[in-house]
């Protein structure tokens, strides 16, 4: 998870339980970071990630892609990206942006940046 | 143009070959290298490619994009000026100037000359008309693809490495080919006459005709070649005319430049030319009367040619002892040295074993190995050309020589292969891609890779043709410092284990579960990866019908969602029409569902059915719950399993028709529909010879007769055409059924997951599928009563399950609930 910098607070929306997502499985979010799409993943040991629903090769949806240990393959033409870290396994290389996420009393919720108000 | 603020030397680089460029990457690795500025000019117009690699894209091994060396972002990264579709046709030498054929003028400080090579071309009548082509650059391969689409029958005259590469790729590209070869027997500068013939043996296997003593008089036709005329009155009609019979130094634009030159552009041990500004490096060279052809001693040139450039005053050229091999899949052929003896003092040693089709002859002079020649196994060829190239004194070894490494040096069994360990570094591994030891060793330990596959992917050492592929394996292992067995190809890098091996554990074994099957062969990731889990999933749904539940996590998205993703995130929809029959109200419900879902494309598909394209994922679920109303079901367009039946009207219909294909089509499609296969599976039934329904492309073919049905097996259209194999002619229907379903479970129980039918036919033979379901009348019975029985289970429409709620969540995004 990225640290926001000082000016940059983060405002957490819920996105509902763990359960709505299939393990080692992901689904995309009906909202977008900066107009891009946003997924969360499942792991098979019900970790959870997000991260932009783009592989940082050609844009493919990572959340139609297979869920193996802790990364994701990309649909397209199979680049293997880390869901911790977003950085595209070797020989690979490239990196799609991780988004905060938290499960507070069985619920996700994503951290999105806000402006602070002046 | 000219950037004359650049205070560097100008180095101008005629030619954008394999030679120039790898000079320049030499160049660039040097501490001097930065010291020129870069312009290069190419006459082709594409960027550097691997010309060795063309014929693996003739045969469809590969595509263009692949045999690339250096991008266009390549050039410009390293601030090159890359001129391509431009040929230099001066250099002025007291102007210092090179002018080329669209008028570019650039000044020079350095010349580098590595214009190749030209197709020889005697002037036989007819060479030149539509349909003859050399096989020199990308041009001419594209001239080949095309006629291989429109036309049937090629001539490819030359037996030599470059024209028995077209001649098998043509085959490899549906055509029927002959080959015309001056001498009696092929390769004749690199094998002896019993290799040769051995070779054309196996070619005329594979289906080339050969005409061997063969003159070529003339091309006859008159718009377009029609045939060869030899000088013995042999005719081979022909519709392209492909000449390979050898190439010559491009020497046109020194000559013109009155530098020295002979047969090729004279250079001196510095790869100078008579003007110590004017490099040359390549096939267009002349180096104390010998040119070159191969690879591995123009890599040598352009290291030394390199170093001179970047101010090393000591380097110097040397010819080395080479070595030949053919890029034509499963025919092993290795060359070295001298071919046969040559005096009193040389004696030949062969061993011949023509049961196993393995030739080997040595060459030994005075103590000293001098040449070798192997056939069928070539895995000793590295450490023949060893021996010659060290001149190391093997007359103790030499009673045993011939048989091979192992056996001369009593290695004890799993010891055997190249030695890698007393290599230099700098030894050239992998010719295609000019690796050398070295990098593969640093890439070994500075990345920490361990299997071939990895080493592949960062060195690109023998990730082309794959002969140095036993090399690289033997450097892992030594760098490694441990044996890394050598075994059937993996199913991915989670494990050591094969296709084979894991098909027959899961059923020897009694393995159910996709973490049993990882337990017991050992997987090195518990989850698996991308690559296996969509394996083992199929492998375990085929072995147990029934008892094993498909695990959807573990398929790709087309088979999770049950349609086609396309590039924009859209799915496309293709419902089933049996044997391509619809009705008035099957395409009512399609043109409802079309304008209430707003899809922008309806599309007729080639398998005789309508795609509806760009539905969005959302949507899916509703448009499937319309077609399923009006008896629409999901035609598996996506899927690993059958697509579908085309059919011809047949003998309801049509005047030629034998029998009633479009019938036979709709059964055979109710019978296969919904089974999951190791991939896509297409069928076709034409109602009489004239195949209408293409069914000679097909994965099953069915062509109707008066007698009764012709079925035919491993076809398939695409890239790689491959025309079906005649399995056999049967009288009724029924019997069409059996082995259609006999083969369908032969090829599901026994096919690699992903390998189609074609690749798995060429791969176990026709014959073995020939024995298992013709000759075996019981086994077939016992192959279609299994697929029945898998079938029970797997013909519910998906379609009409998830319309009804099944997998919403795939279907949804997850919605955005409150803020916190």
């Amino acid at each position: 998870m990225r640290d926001a910098p000082a000016h940059i607070n983060l405002s957490w929306k819920k996105i509902g339980p763990l359960s709505n997502i299939p393990v080692r499985g992901a689904r995309r979010l009906c909202f977008g970071l900066g107009g891009k799409p946003i997924a969360v993943f499942r792991t098979g040991e019900d970790k959870f990630f997000a991260l932009v629903d783009e592989c940082p090769h050609k844009k493919g949806p990572l959340s139609e892609g297979i869920v193996s240990g802790n990364s994701i393959t990309c649909p397209l033409h199979n680049w293997v990206i880390g869901l911790d870290t977003g950085v595209a396994a070797e020989p690979d290389e490239g990196r799609t942006q991780t988004v905060p996420i938290k499960l507070e009393n069985g619920e996700l919720y994503i951290g999105l940046e806000v402006e602070r108000a002046a | 143009m000219n950037m004359i603020s650049d205070p560097r030397e100008h180095l101008v680089v005629v030619g954008n070959g394999m030679a120039g460029m790898r000079t320049v990457e030499e160049l660039f690795k040097l501490p001097g290298g930065k010291r020129f500025r870069i312009t290069v000019f190419g006459a082709e117009p594409h960027v550097n490619y691997n010309r060795i690699m063309l014929s693996s894209v003739l045969a469809g091994d590969k595509s263009v994009d692949e045999i690339v060396i250096n991008s266009r972002e390549w050039y410009a990264e390293n601030e090159i000026t890359l001129i391509t579709g431009d040929a230099v046709k001066k250099i002025d030498r007291d102007s210092r100037t090179v002018i080329s054929a669209a008028g570019v003028e650039v000044r020079y400080d350095k010349i580098l000359i590595a214009t190749g090579s030209r197709p020889l071309a005697p002037p036989i009548p007819g060479l030149g008309l539509p349909g003859t082509c050399a096989f020199r650059d990308i041009a001419d391969v594209d001239k080949m693809l095309a006629a291989a689409k429109t036309h049937k029958r090629a001539v490819v005259i030359g037996g030599g490495l470059l024209g028995l590469e077209a001649a098998w790729g043509l085959k490899q590209r549906g055509m029927s080919v002959a080959l015309v070869h001056l001498m009696p027997t092929l390769m004749e500068r690199q094998l002896d006459a019993a290799a040769g013939q051995l070779l054309q043996r196996d070619l005329d296997r594979r289906g080339i005709a050969f005409f061997t003593d063969g003159q070529t008089e003339e091309i006859t036709g008159t718009e377009r070649a029609e045939g060869v005329q030899l000088a013995d009155g042999r005719f081979i009609p022909a519709d392209l005319v492909v000449l390979a019979i050898g190439i010559r130094p491009n020497i046109d634009l020194a000559k013109a430049a009155d530098l020295e030159v002979n047969r090729g552009v004279v250079v001196a041990d510095d790869m100078r030319t008579s003007d110590p500004n004017i490099f040359s490096v390549g096939e267009c060279v002349e180096h104390r009367g010998a040119v070159f052809g191969l690879v591995a001693p123009i890599w040598d040139q352009a290291k030394v040619c390199a170093a001179r450039l970047a101010g090393d005053e000591s380097a110097l050229f040397t010819s080395r002892a080479l070595s030949t091999s053919l890029k034509i899949t499963g025919v092993d052929v290795f060359s070295a040295g001298a071919l046969m003896a040559e005096g009193e003092s040389d004696d030949e040693i062969t061993l011949r074993d023509d049961n196993r089709g393995l030739y080997k002859k040595i060459v030994v002079r005075d103590g000293k190995l001098v040449g070798a020649v192997l056939y069928g196994d070539v895995a000793d060829g590295h450490w023949y050309l060893g021996l010659i190239r060290d001149k190391t004194d093997i007359s103790e070894i030499r009673d045993k020589l011939v048989f091979g490494r192992a056996f001369a040096e009593s290695l004890p069994p799993g010891k055997t292969g190249p030695d890698v360990a007393s290599m230099p570094d700098d030894a050239q591994i992998c010719g295609c891609n000019g690796v050398s030891k070295s990098s593969i060793v640093c890439a070994i330990k500075d990345k920490g890779l361990a299997s071939l596959s990895q080493v592949r992917s960062h060195t690109k050492a023998s990730a082309s043709c794959g002969q140095c592929t036993n090399l690289v394996e033997a450097i892992l292992a030594d760098t490694l410092g441990g044996a890394v067995e050598k075994k059937a190809p993996s199913i991915c890098e989670c494990t050591e284990a094969g296709h084979d091996a894991v098909r027959q554990g899961i059923v020897a074994q009694g393995l159910k579960t996709m973490g049993a099957v990882r337990a017991a062969f050992g997987w090195k990731k518990p989850e698996g990866c991308h690559k296996c889990r969509p394996a083992l999933n199929y492998y375990l749904m085929c072995a147990w019908p029934g008892e094993y539940s498909d695990d959807s996590r573990s398929r790709f998205i087309n088979e999770r969602a049950h349609a086609n993703i396309q590039k924009d995130g859209t799915y496309s929809v293709v419902p089933r029409m049996w044997g391509g029959v619809t009705t008035p109200s099957e395409l009512h419900a399609i043109a409802s569902v079309a304008e209430k879902f707003n899809i922008p494309t309806v599309k007729v598909t080639g398998g005789q059915r309508i795609d509806l394209l760009g539905v969005k994922k959302e949507d899916l679920p509703a448009v499937w719950g319309d077609l399923s109303k009006a008896g629409l079901v999901s035609g598996h367009a996506y899927a690993k399993g059958l697509r579908t039946v085309k059919t011809c009207v047949g003998s309801e219909w049509c005047r030629f028709g034998t029998q009633d294909s479009t019938g036979l089509g709709i059964k055979l499609e109710k019978m296969c529909w919904g089974s999951w296969t190791p991939h896509k599976v297409k069928f076709a039934v034409s109602g009489c010879p004239r195949n209408c329904a293409e069914a000679t492309i097909k994965d099953l073919g069915v062509v109707c007769v008066e007698a009764g049905y012709d079925i035919l097996v491993g076809g398939n259209g695409g890239i790689d055409v491959r025309v079906t194999d005649p399995l056999v002619r049967v009288a009724t229907e029924e019997d069409v059924l059996e082995y259609a379903g006999a083969f369908m479970q032969l090829y599901r129980e026994e096919a690699h997951y992903l390998e189609r039918t074609a690749p798995w036919i060429a791969r176990v033979g026709i014959a073995y599928v020939k024995q298992r379901l013709v000759d075996d009348a019981q086994g077939r019975r016992a192959l279609n009563a299994r697929f029945l029985y898998s079938q029970k289970f797997s013909q519910d429409d998906p379609w009409a399950a998830r319309a009804g709620g099944l997998d919403s969540q795939e279907f949804t995004k997850l919605p955005e609930l409150a803020d916190a």
